[in-house]
């Protein structure tokens, strides 16, 4: 029972870490581009993590919580790095694509 | 059976981190390679992690989480850089 959620969460890790390169690559501008890491990834790490907590718990002895640590300073870090390549992405002006609304409320106070 | 899915989810793990690879190379823009670096951290700390899984050992968790401290420093460090023009004001 527990191979099976070990496999099951192990798969929609992995499937969301692809998901999330795989926007890295198709999308059309940076700005779309910060979304497939920054979200999917995270959310696959999760599970991922998950996973293996649940694996090293029930192979070895007691229960193994510090997997945890690493998901949450992941889920506390992507957003704080997120925002710092959003940041030197306006100091640089990249090009948006052309359907982009309001980027003439973006000001650049660096 | 969690042999077989550990195998796959490696595979999955390394097609993404190749996908990384070419945004890497071909990125436009600094910000693009800055992005893709940091991508390709957190999908080592996910081989770290299945690597220890299928040893059946939990010894690698210190790595990942060093690669996980580290990857985030060098990213905002990075960044701060092409912001300011220097790191530590």
């Amino acid at each position: 029972m527990t191979e099976w959620i070990i496999s099951i969460l192990l798969l929609i890790g992995g499937t969301f870490v692809l998901v999330g390169s795989i926007g890295l690559v198709k999308m059309p501008d940076f700005f779309m581009r910060l979304h497939g890491p920054t979200k999917a990834t995270t959310l696959g790490m999760a599970a991922l993590l998950t996973a293996a907590m649940i694996f090293f718990s029930t192979t070895q002895a007691g229960v193994s919580v510090k997997e945890i640590l690493i998901s949450l300073f992941l889920l506390l870090t992507a957003p704080i790095s997120a925002y710092m390549m959003i940041k030197s992405a306006i100091h640089h002006k990249l090009d948006s694509i052309d359907r982009t609304q309001g980027k003439n409320n973006v000001e650049d106070e660096a | 059976m969690l042999e077989t899915v550990i195998l796959i989810v490696f595979a999955m793990i390394g097609l993404s981190l190749l996908l990384n690879i070419w945004r890497l190379l071909v990125g436009p823009s600094v910000p693009d390679r800055i992005l893709a670096l940091d991508t390709m951290y957190i999908n080592s700390i996910a081989l770290i992690i299945l690597y220890g899984m299928s040893m059946g050992t939990a010894l690698y968790y210190e790595a990942a989480l060093l690669i996980a401290m580290l990857g985030f420093v060098s990213t905002v460090a990075v960044c701060k850089y092409l912001l300011r023009g220097d790191i530590i004001e």
